[in-house]
């Protein structure tokens, strides 16, 4: 502790506090420096300026609202009310520079058919720039950053094949309310010789394997009361988009994963897992109706239609 | 009183430096219990079902709150990227919120809905195998452990004391009808909870295992419900703005 006595320093230099420590040892007192000294007080007056100007001081049961208002457009109409973050938002979204340079693009989106915005390479710039952020924040998580999804859960999007459409307004209609692919499990209706038949059957379609007796068995269950598989995929196998089932005569696979099977036994039993369990629970696409704008929509459709082969 | 008096005598000290540091929280915090507006009046948020309340917990167990924060911020990229901003009345049950503080992984709280359960299923079992660049760690004991839930009940009471609505006598239960409609009313009494729990998971099997009811199956269920209770659309944005 300081001990206070006091101790004259050399005439016409810096003084000090006054204290003395272990007999000798004194601290200068300096002034602060004047412009320090004012900006300091500076920030005190803004202080009390900030208090007046935005929310600031509790008192029981409500608070000083401050005098600076935000303002914004709600339902066609333009709102002010006093500032908060709250409001502050609403008018950085409705008037804020970054949002009224991109609602240009957006307002233009709404208002062109998709024909013409795939032909106007402002707009396309605008979707491959604005569409890929939509689809890593909503979409990649499933799909994969590429879109190339992932065979057995969540569809492949850059490839040409679609399982309930690849037109714009199909796309549009799937991001809006969303999707639920469902096949019927076979295991109980059909027996083990029959599933193997009809496995058979829709291998041969897309030629992973050549055509035998048993395909030739596995056809009648299909195209027949026995399956029914017809009456989703089609007497040829095609598949029915306003079902969402697959295409089964080309080689893209989607559920079964086929192409990594190795030998020809482990693709009969992919295929035929696939029949047994049905797919069920499965194919469950969230609805994006509420997430996104439907300008952001129409923006989402015309990038993964770009992805990979629109039609 | 001089200075010096204080320096040498520390138990004015700390009373001196306990008063001078809770200020803050005084000023800031203490307000917040008495002003009328905190907690925003909307329809919609009501405490979690039993399955998703044990969901919660194992949340909480897992350390999800350490990477994932539960609070979306009034700014335009939040907004853009996450949905509506939190309210304050959609954690109004939550005992302790699941705010977070540190953003490891993405903001979770508007996060039910957004992706399908088999999903969910996979991306906890091994989220590398949906997103490759993901730098969150398996939890595959989730998908093989059974959920406990012999103490659900005690859970719901334990929560109960802390201002939770859920109901243990028929004054209670009857006030929950007249506040949340008879179907939540049912969830959140007590005495049905085992049974509660049991039919929720049945109906939606969450973790794609029809006979079982795994840790997975509830952690999936309070996933699949967080930001999603209060239907934005039937409220003016003006309106939550008048709250602050």
């Amino acid at each position: 502790m300081s001990d206070t006595t006091t101790t004259t320093s050399t005439p016409g230099a810096v003084q000090t506090t006054g204290h003395a420590w272990d007999g000798d040892l004194q601290e200068f007192n300096n002034p602060l420096p004047r412009w320090w000294l004012w900006s300091f007080y500076a920030t005190v007056v803004f202080a009390v300026f900030y208090w007046f100007a935005y929310p600031a001081w509790p008192f029981g049961k409500t608070w000083t609202k401050g005098f600076t208002t935000a303002t914004y457009t709600e339902g066609g109409q333009s709102h002010t009310m006093r500032w908060n973050t709250r409001s502050a938002l609403l008018e950085d979204l409705d008037s804020g520079s970054d949002a009224k340079r991109q609602r240009q693009y957006l307002d233009k989106i709404a208002q062109t058919d998709y024909a013409a915005i795939a032909k106007d390479p402002q707009m396309v710039a605008f979707v491959n720039q604005a569409g890929k952020r939509l689809f890593e924040t909503n979409c990649s998580a499933c799909h994969g950053r590429g879109g190339q999804g992932v065979v057995g859960l969540f569809p492949n999007l850059v490839d040409d094949d679609w399982l309930w459409g690849g037109s714009y307004q199909a796309i549009e209609t799937t991001l809006k309310h969303g999707r639920n692919g469902y096949m019927p499990a076979f295991g109980s209706v059909l027996n083990a010789t029959q599933i193997d038949d009809v496995a058979n059957y829709v291998l041969s379609l897309s030629g992973v394997v050549p055509s035998s007796e048993a395909s030739a068995r596995g056809q009648k269950i299909f195209t027949g009361a026995t399956g029914g598989c017809y009456m989703c995929h089609g007497d040829d196998g095609k598949g029915i988009k306003s079902m969402g089932a697959a295409n089964l005569t080309d080689k893209i696979w989607t559920i079964a994963n086929v192409p990594a099977a190795q030998s020809p036994a482990d693709k009969l039993a992919a295929v035929r897992a696939v029949i047994g369990n049905g797919v069920q629970n499965v194919r469950k696409m969230p609805a994006w109706g509420e997430r996104l704008s439907a300008a952001e929509i129409k923006l989402m459709a015309v990038y993964v239609h770009q992805l990979g082969g629109g039609q | 009183m001089r200075h010096e008096h204080i320096e040498v005598n520390s138990g004015l000290m700390i009373a001196l430096v306990l008063a001078v540091i809770s200020i803050g929280g005084l000023v800031e915090i203490v307000p917040l219990y008495f002003i009328n507006d905190t907690v925003e009046k909307v329809d919609g948020v009501r405490p979690y079902t039993p399955l998703e309340l044990r969901g919660r917990d194992i949340y909480v167990r897992e350390g999800c709150f350490l990477c994932h924060s539960q609070m979306i911020r009034p700014f335009r990229d939040e907004w853009l990227r996450y949905g509506h901003y939190s309210l304050a009345a959609e954690s109004k049950y939550d005992h302790p919120f699941q705010w977070g503080s540190k953003r490891t992984g993405p903001d979770l709280a508007r996060v039910g809905n957004k992706f399908s359960n088999q999903w969910h299923v996979q991306h906890l079992v091994k989220p590398t195998s949906v997103v490759p660049e993901s730098i969150m760690p398996n939890y595959p004991w989730l998908l093989d452990t059974e959920l406990d839930y012999t103490d659900v009940a005690d859970r719901m009471k334990a929560l109960r004391y802390t201002g939770v609505p859920y109901s243990l006598t028929q004054a209670e239960y009857e006030k929950n009808v007249k506040d949340f409609g008879k179907v939540v009313a049912d969830q959140l009494d007590i005495s049905q909870a085992k049974d509660n729990l049991m039919k929720q998971a049945r109906t939606f099997n969450y973790d794609g295992l029809p006979d079982r009811v795994t840790e997975m199956e509830a952690l999936v269920a309070y996933l699949q419900v967080l930001g999603t209770m209060v239907d934005f659309s039937k409220y003016d944005e003006g309106y939550f703005a008048n709250f602050r």
